[in-house]
């Protein structure tokens, strides 16, 4: 009888070390019709209600934000993972991904509206929530009835959160806290009914989470903050001046504050990076339409192959960090339910799945953002001094866009702690990065294989490639960690090369994988585009990971080691079979150009 | 009253519209369905009907279980329950035909269809049922107000309006004006779920002839350019007309 070994999922930040096949992956395609209803549904409400009024963000019309996310909880959208119990749908992570994905492509007011008011504003009360305090919020959050916002950032306290200085002081009857403190960049301020708010008990080590409703005496508000873009999006700054809070509407435990902001943003960067993915698609589907309609030296500009070169990767990069995003959603989503089938309440394991994928979380965050500004950049460059104009579309999407790679955690901060957790993972001995960092190590010393894959079978380069492109990672990390040790952490510079090297393998695999497992789906033929852009994107990765590798290793290796690592990172990085990048990207651009809108 | 929607399952309205290598059908390949917008005017008034005065609203499609997503969407706009009647819909009359077989079977009072579907555009299947039952027929449908049995109907015809009523047993050829376009219902997420647990029955179809066949389609002809020709050439202009355009 042939043994039949069950394989182990994959855990987070797993992909490194391990071959992923693209039966283990979940792909947009895989959605359910439910589901699919859901994101078409969402889709035709902000077709409906928001894009007839768009301009009306770009004129700080705060209450407009406020008035679609009212709507926006009658149609359900603000409860998705809400507990049926608390009125919500009690739906699944990587459902509320794609309403996410879909409610936010429009504009960043009402992204940043929603994401703050879903994300940070409600899943704090959701996730570490007593059943009183859920029974008294949580349903009129899901309905819109209670606007949700997060006080977490301060003047002198940004990246570095838990240095805040807004102090919570047990009043002498034992009842209440007295808060006082000054927290800014306060989403949903404007507008909101209840706020989460961070402060310091004593001198506590950790921050400890206070939930404090409008109109708390002692709490009053700064002017609307005038910003590059999110025009709409109301933030301000809200002032706690003996501000008294019921001792019970401390939330989670004293000292608890800290994990929970940070476990909030476990989420929140997931949610950001498909948050980006629609404002892409829209991009691209203004930029193409324009392309074909504009007429210059008698031809459509869309014509031309340096337009369709930009059409091309603005698409490729979209589809891939869909691709990536969504496959980290349902890892999630899976180990959510692995969790709960293990026994643990629904709260924690949502805390737990996504904790266990913070090194994605971090890295799609990175990737969603940069995509979308890269689009979004480009965008304009395709409306030429049109773009430039605040009567096209473009401009917005621009400056709404920025604010991406700032908020829940910088891309620094990102790039930063998604390396630092994953040698954390392996410090730990939950994850044995060693090993396979030693194996290649050795491989340097070898004469290389010259076995090759068999060329013919789809991905079959491909997929070596990728393996290689991990080795160069485990190579580059692997020395850096064995020359700093725990000093590395001063050595940000590296760690940055490292953390692009894992962003973009992350998300080449991603494709690769989604192209692979569609055409078994649908045969080779009917996915070709879909190929070609997995093609395409693995081929600028593989480029990144050369030039961050080489940078890292100038920076710390010398002599013949240097010349080692470097003739190993010309081996990994290599094709045997290199692309026509010009063929590929006008075969992709031909597919975004006769569609004339994001054909996918 | 018992309310039946008729439910036609077509292309969105941007689709690419291309046939089958040999011409003789639609390719469905990578296209969007959508419910007919003339049946989304029906089903929402349908619906109002339930909401104000107590209406059950059963949609109904003819046609393969590929359609059962857009039955699906109505049951999640807040239809009760949805009929399939599995047969690929040939013409018509077979679809006439098969209405009107379910309507007598359900019982029910009132039939809205849309006045034509945006696929064929053939604008027969209304009025072809209330010929079948020997119902009255209110066609191009804009209007309609009352308590029931009798309704006044307001309907679009040539150069104005028409005002009439009828009484149930009734067929309604419908299109917009029966309810205006910032009436259609979004879907709500609740209603979406819900939609999973709601009746969907799939019936045989009863016999019925195919009374046409399909030739071939074809494009129509892609615009030629636009000539501009300087308002004082009006030399040119004739002479163009004349040998180019051929209409003088």
């Amino acid at each position: 009888m042939a043994e039949v070994e069950a394989k182990e999922y994959l855990k987070g930040g797993e992909f490194l070390i391990r071959t992923v096949e693209s039966d283990e992956i979940f792909i947009p395609e895989d959605f359910s019709e439910e589901q699919k209803m859901m994101a078409q549904a969402t889709t035709d409400f902000i077709e409906k209600e928001v894009v007839p009024q768009r301009d009306r963000f770009e004129k700080k019309d705060y209450a407009f934000t406020e008035e679609i996310m009212k709507k926006a909880g009658e149609l359900g959208l603000l409860g998705i993972t809400v507990p049926e119990e608390f009125g919500g749908l009690g739906m699944d992570f990587n459902t509320s991904m794609l309403v996410c994905d879909r409610i936010s492509g429009v504009s960043g007011s009402l992204s940043t509206a929603y994401g703050a008011h879903t994300g940070i504003g409600t899943l704090p009360v959701q996730l570490y929530g007593t059943d009183a305090q859920r029974e008294k919020y949580l349903p009129g959050l899901a309905s819109g009835e209670i606007m949700g916002a997060y006080c977490l950032t301060e003047p002198g306290a940004g990246s570095d959160a838990n240095s805040g200085k807004t102090k919570a002081e047990l009043t002498e009857d034992g009842k209440h806290y007295k808060i006082n403190g000054q927290k800014i960049w306060i989403s949903n301020a404007g507008f909101a009914n209840l706020f989460t708010v961070f402060a310091r008990i004593e001198d506590d080590k950790y921050l400890t989470a206070f939930l404090v409703e409008r109109g708390t005496e002692g709490m009053s508000f700064g002017e609307e903050e005038h910003k590059l873009g999110i025009h709409a999006s109301s933030t301000r700054q809200v002032f706690f001046n003996d501000c008294i809070v019921p001792v019970e509407n401390m939330l989670g435990e004293r000292n608890g504050g800290f994990k929970i902001a940070m476990n909030a943003l476990n989420y929140g960067r997931i949610k950001l990076a498909v948050a980006c993915l629609d404002a892409a698609r829209r991009v691209i589907s203004y930029g193409v339409s324009y392309a074909n309609e504009r007429k210059q030296f008698g031809v459509s500009i869309s014509s031309f192959g340096a337009i369709q070169q930009k059409l091309a990767e603005m698409t490729t990069k979209t589809w891939v960090a869909e691709s990536a995003v969504y496959r980290a959603g349902q890892d999630i989503e899976n180990h959510i339910i692995r969790l709960q089938e293990g026994g643990m309440s629904s709260a924690e394991a949502k805390l737990k799945g996504v904790e266990e994928y913070a090194i994605e979380c971090a890295i799609l965050k990175v990737l969603g953002s940069e995509v979308g500004s890269y689009v979004a950049d480009e965008g304009i460059q395709i409306y030429g001094g049109m773009g430039y104009s605040a009567d096209a579309p473009m401009e917005q999407a621009y400056r709404d866009v920025r604010i991406a790679r700032i908020y829940e955690g910088t891309n620094e901060i990102n790039r930063l702690h998604s390396v630092a957790m994953l040698l954390k993972k392996a410090l730990k001995g939950e994850m044995d990065l060693m090993s396979p960092a030693m194996k290649v190590a050795g491989e340097l010393m070898e004469i290389p294989s010259f076995d090759t894959p068999d060329y013919s079978v789809l991905f079959a380069e491909e997929k070596e490639i990728i393996e290689k492109l991990k080795k160069s990672i485990l190579m580059v990390a692997g020395k850096a960690v064995e020359t700093f040790g725990m000093d590395l952490e001063a050595e940000q510079e590296i760690i940055m090369n490292a953390a692009e090297m894992l962003i973009e393998v992350y998300a080449a695999e991603s494709g690769i994988l989604r192209a692979e497992k569609l055409a078994k789906q649908k045969g080779e033929e009917a996915v070709a585009h879909e190929i070609n852009m997995a093609k395409l994107y693995l081929h600028g990765a593989m480029e990144q990971v050369a030039k961050h590798g080489r940078e890292a290793i100038y920076s710390f290796a010398e002599g013949d080691e240097q010349r080692m690592m470097l003739m190993g990172l010309k081996r990994f990085t290599k094709a045997a079979n290199p692309y026509n990048l010009k063929t590929l990207r006008r075969s992709i651009a031909a597919k975004v150009i006769s569609d004339n809108k994001y054909p996918f | 009253m018992k309310v039946l929607v008729c439910i036609s399952h077509v292309p969105d309205t941007t689709s690419k519209i291309n046939f089958t290598a040999d011409n003789s059908a639609f390719d469905k390949n990578g296209v969007q369905f959508v419910i007919n917008p003339y049946d989304e005017f029906g089903l929402t008034r349908a619906i109002w009907l339930k909401e104000k005065k107590g209406a059950s609203v059963t949609v109904l499609n003819v046609g393969g279980n590929e359609t059962e997503p857009t039955l699906r969407k109505a049951l999640a706009i807040g239809a009760d329950n949805a009929i399939r009647v599995d047969a690929e819909p040939s013409d018509a009359f077979f679809v006439a035909k098969q209405i009107a077989a379910v309507a007598q079977e359900g019982g029910y009072d009132l039939i809205i269809a849309g006045r034509e579907s945006i696929d064929y555009n053939g604008g027969q299947v209304p009025g072809m049922v209330a010929a079948l039952l020997n119902w009255p027929f209110v066609n191009a449908c804009v209007g309609m107000d009352g308590e029931g049995p009798e309704f006044n109907f307001t309907r679009e015809i040539d150069g104005g309006k028409e005002k009439l009523s009828a009484s149930l047993p009734l067929v309604i050829g419908g299109q917009k004006g029966l309810v205006e376009e910032s009436d259609l219902r979004i879907p709500n997420m609740r209603g979406i779920m819900q939609a999973r647990t709601k009746p969907l029955e799939v019936k045989a179809a009863v016999d019925a002839e195919t009374k046409t066949s399909v030739g071939s389609f074809s494009k129509p002809a892609p615009k030629s350019a636009v000539k501009m020709i300087d308002a004082e050439n009006v030399s040119e202009l004739v002479q163009l007309l004349h040998d180019e355009a051929k209409v003088i």
